[in-house]
């Protein structure tokens, strides 16, 4: 990559968007590496350098004769509150943003240490690619194997793992191969890194030899492991596949209602937008929202699901975004949609593609990733927030932990923060439900703490027991 | 579409794609991708709509700098053709701009919406606020805000913050709970999770959203470009009678008067980010038109917040601290 061109010519241009997280333990470099990832590729800027730079020397860092990005502690440069700076540590999900010239990137720089699970399942829920971070010296640790668990589950589309501190096992290949042998090892026990149509499995595993203290293969090829022919970690990045490419194939049109456009609606009397002739929009009536999963053409045959109403047939008659009509859009877009038949249609139904959609159900079989210190008892009642509709919901049972070093299912009557587990949930009113395997988007959903309004769990809906995709009734 | 599946076969597909890219295809946006500022309006929209499904009474923080513009913009978009259906709240510190004053005016004039306005003079006359010794008025702006969000009622307040600006933001959620005293509490923020907002708050509780966390500066900019938005002049260079005080050049006006060491010259400036005359220090630029100041962001060297805004110089926790007691 070049320097500033690349700079400029991003400015210049379109590029499209990459998110990636980072997971790693303790110590094995992280920040260092997020640092390093930043300085290379220019996202740094002279005053936050400078600010950097005199923290650095106060703490005697590099040492004296250190120049350059030598003579800066590089994980400075991710530390944000105080407290962090006070106690060394990373608290809490920060998101950062560079660009190259072929894409721009935001980070979610996810702290191990603490909450490991709840920091990971945040910054994956958005990701397109997880870096986990191994230290050579130390190598396949039981927090990669929950790392590794965690980033199975939620179907991240892209693994890379990048073997940090490599100059300090003197740029060892054979180092380096056993522990690439240890994470494929543990990677075909999770099922990661493999095509599977059955699982939905469509993630792949890369393992990358670094040194972020030093920049080797960060952004650059290294000359000093001229045994690893793969490509420098910013490579990959710029090169994959955005989960929603990936995705685009195997899923069909997915929108949640988010609210109705009616600008001559009974509050508002005048509340059509200045300049628009009041007249030209009286019968206007579109429904706002952003498309979650695949693409809606002009004519196209949706299906809408109300709960207490009988799934309802249409057709698509408008794509309006702010003044533009549409012939098609797709996910993630944000769009108004008209109807051809006036139908009654709020805030949390969806539109979905005619006969692809499963019966609505007040039955959800999930795993729940469990992010609140606060337990999961069996009989709870909780909140759950799937697409644009919240719902009350009871805890029926707890079926079983997950236990991350191992992948085994254990018995359980109860989730602790951190856990991840398997529970039945009755739900107030039926949800248009999928599979998360195969939808990560309408597969998710939050719990929330009723009382006080906290987020507590991450849901991944799961199919019912026994069921199989063709029994269900599709309409 | 094929999936990597080995180190091997991500180095043939790098290979291939240097080997078959002509320099045009390189530029061409993918057809069957989003662009990235296409991702950022399409999430930003989404954000502002999720907000007004689910709160009751919301208002847009609008200042009439660059990203309160950009986020009043992606507003009317949202609800195109309805009309942006909440009103605007300016914290007015005395010492704004003019000419960002009459801006803020005219938009809210040509958009039909309501102005909310919370006047820190107005709490400084009543002895309710006391001027700081340094004469900067940004850290005040938090009494007034939170006056004007508990007087009017408002249990969401969208905001420009992006985590591109400061350590502190960085950590910011897209849906900032607050409490009674409008407090940041960065150690206990609820996990944001896809992109499902949990915006539940109870009796006196608001929550602060952030529709534009993602965008960067150059973002920002070349949204401000593509979408022809108009901004304050004083974004673009002008010439202007300055004075340089901590490395910066600050305009001569009535509350930011220069001392008698002070040479007073008249140079080519801008400004990158306007908040107040007594804090905000401009850089010289020739960039006059949008094209030029994309270009001249895309190249620069310093944050904007570092270059221009004293008020983030005062420590390095200056953002983080202001966040805690209400700022936004």
């Amino acid at each position: 990559m070049s320097t500033e061109t690349a700079l400029l010519e991003t400015g210049l241009r379109e590029s499209t968007l990459f998110r990636f997280a980072t997971a790693g333990s303790v110590d094995d470099g992280k920040s260092t590496l997020v640092g390093r990832l930043l300085h290379d590729s220019k996202a740094i800027l002279a005053d936050q350098l400078d600010a950097v730079a005199r923290t650095s020397a106060d703490r005697g860092f590099g040492g004296a004769g250190a120049t350059g990005s030598q003579a800066i502690d590089l994980a400075l440069l991710t530390d944000g509150l105080r407290a962090e700076r006070e106690q060394g540590i990373t608290i809490d999900v920060a998101y950062r943003y560079f660009a190259t010239d072929r894409r721009s990137f935001i980070l979610a720089d996810c702290p191990g240490h603490v909450q490991y699970t709840k920091n990971t399942v945040t910054g994956a829920s958005t990701a397109d690619a997880v870096v986990v971070l191994i230290d050579a010296r130390k190598g396949v640790l039981e927090q990669t194997r929950r790392h590794l668990s965690v980033l199975q589950l939620l179907r991240v589309a892209h693994v890379i793992v990048a073997v940090n501190k490599i100059d300090l096992v003197d740029f060892s290949e054979s180092v380096f191969r056993e522990i690439e042998a240890d994470v494929q090892k543990v990677a075909r026990e999770l099922g990661l890194g493999r095509e599977d149509s059955n699982t939905g499995g469509i993630t792949d595993l890369f393992v990358i030899p670094v040194s972020a203290l030093d920049g080797d293969n960060v952004v650059d090829r290294s000359d000093r492991t001229p045994w690893y022919g793969g490509p420098a970690l910013l490579e990959v990045l710029e090169t994959l596949p955005a989960a929603d490419e990936l995705e685009s194939h195997l899923e069909s049109f997915r929108f949640p209602v988010q609210l109705v456009i009616r600008p001559q609606g009974a509050l508002a009397p005048d509340a059509v937008a200045a300049g628009l002739d009041v007249e030209a929009y009286r019968d206007y009536r579109a429904y706002a929202g952003q498309i979650t999963e695949g693409t809606v053409t002009l004519g196209d045959k949706v299906t809408v699901l109300s709960p207490g109403h009988e799934p309802r047939i249409t057709t698509v008659t408008g794509i309006d975004f702010a003044g533009s009509e549409l012939a098609e859009a797709t996910a993630p877009q944000s769009v108004a949609i008209r109807l051809a038949d006036e139908i009654d249609i709020a805030r949390g139904d969806t539109i979905a593609a005619a006969g692809t959609v499963r019966e609505s159900s007040a039955d959800l079989y999930a795993a729940l990733c469990w992010l609140s210190p606060k337990p999961l008892r069996e009989g709870a009642k909780v909140l759950v927030k799937h697409g644009t509709r919240t719902v009350q919901a009871l805890v029926r049972n707890v079926t079983g932990k997950l236990d991350l070093a191992t992948f085994n299912v254990e018995a359980a009557s109860s989730l602790e923060l951190n856990d991840i587990g398997n529970a039945q949930l009755r739900l107030a009113a039926p949800l248009p439900l999928e599979n998360y395997l195969h939808h990560r988007r309408t597969g998710a959903f939050l719990v929330i703490d009723p009382v006080d309004g906290n987020t507590l769990a991450a849901g991944l809906v799961k199919d019912h027991p026994g069921d199989h995709e063709d029994e269900r009734y599709v309409i | 579409m094929s999936t990597y599946t080995t180190n091997e076969d991500l180095e043939l597909a790098v290979l291939e794609s240097q080997a078959t890219e002509t320099p045009d295809a390189a530029q061409a946006p993918r057809s069957d991708r989003l662009s990235s500022l296409d991702t950022l309006e399409s999430e930003a929209i989404h954000i502002i709509r999720e907000v007004v499904a689910e709160f009751e009474r919301p208002a847009l923080l609008f200042s009439g700098g660059k990203d309160s513009v950009v986020m009043l913009h992606l507003a009317t978009k949202a609800f195109w053709p309805g009309k942006v259906p909440f009103p605007v709240l300016h914290v007015d510190t005395g010492h704004n701009f003019p000419e960002v004053i009459d801006f803020r005016d005219r938009t809210v004039e040509r958009l039909g919406l309501k102005l909310v306005v919370g006047s820190v003079q107005e709490f400084i006359d009543r002895g309710e606020l006391a001027e700081r010794a340094d004469g900067t008025r940004n850290p005040l702006q938090t009494v007034p805000l939170l006056d004007a969000i508990q007087r009017n009622k408002f249990d969401a307040v969208f905001g420009g913050g992006r985590r591109d600006e400061d350590k502190a933001r960085a950590k910011e959620r897209i849906l900032s709970l607050r409490d009674e005293f409008g407090q940041w509490d960065p150690r206990n923020q609820r996990p944001e999770l896809w992109n499902l907002y949990n915006g539940r708050h109870t009796v006196g509780q608001h929550v602060r959203a952030f529709p534009i966390s993602n965008w960067t500066e150059l973002d920002v900019w070349r949204y401000i470009e593509r979408e022809g938005i108009e901004l304050p002049g004083l974004y673009y260079a002008h010439e202007r009678e300055v004075f340089e005080r901590d490395g910066m050049w600050r305009a001569v006006g009535e509350v930011s008067m220069p001392l008698p060491h002070e040479e007073v010259v008249t140079k080519l400036v801008r400004y990158r980010t306007v908040g107040d005359m007594s804090c905000t220090g401009a850089v010289v630029s020739e960039a006059r038109t949008v094209a030029d100041v994309v270009v001249e962001v895309a190249a620069s060297t310093l944050t904007e917040r570092g270059a221009t805004r004293a008020d983030d110089r005062i420590s390095e926790a200056a953002m983080e601290d202001r966040k805690k007691d209400g700022y936004f």
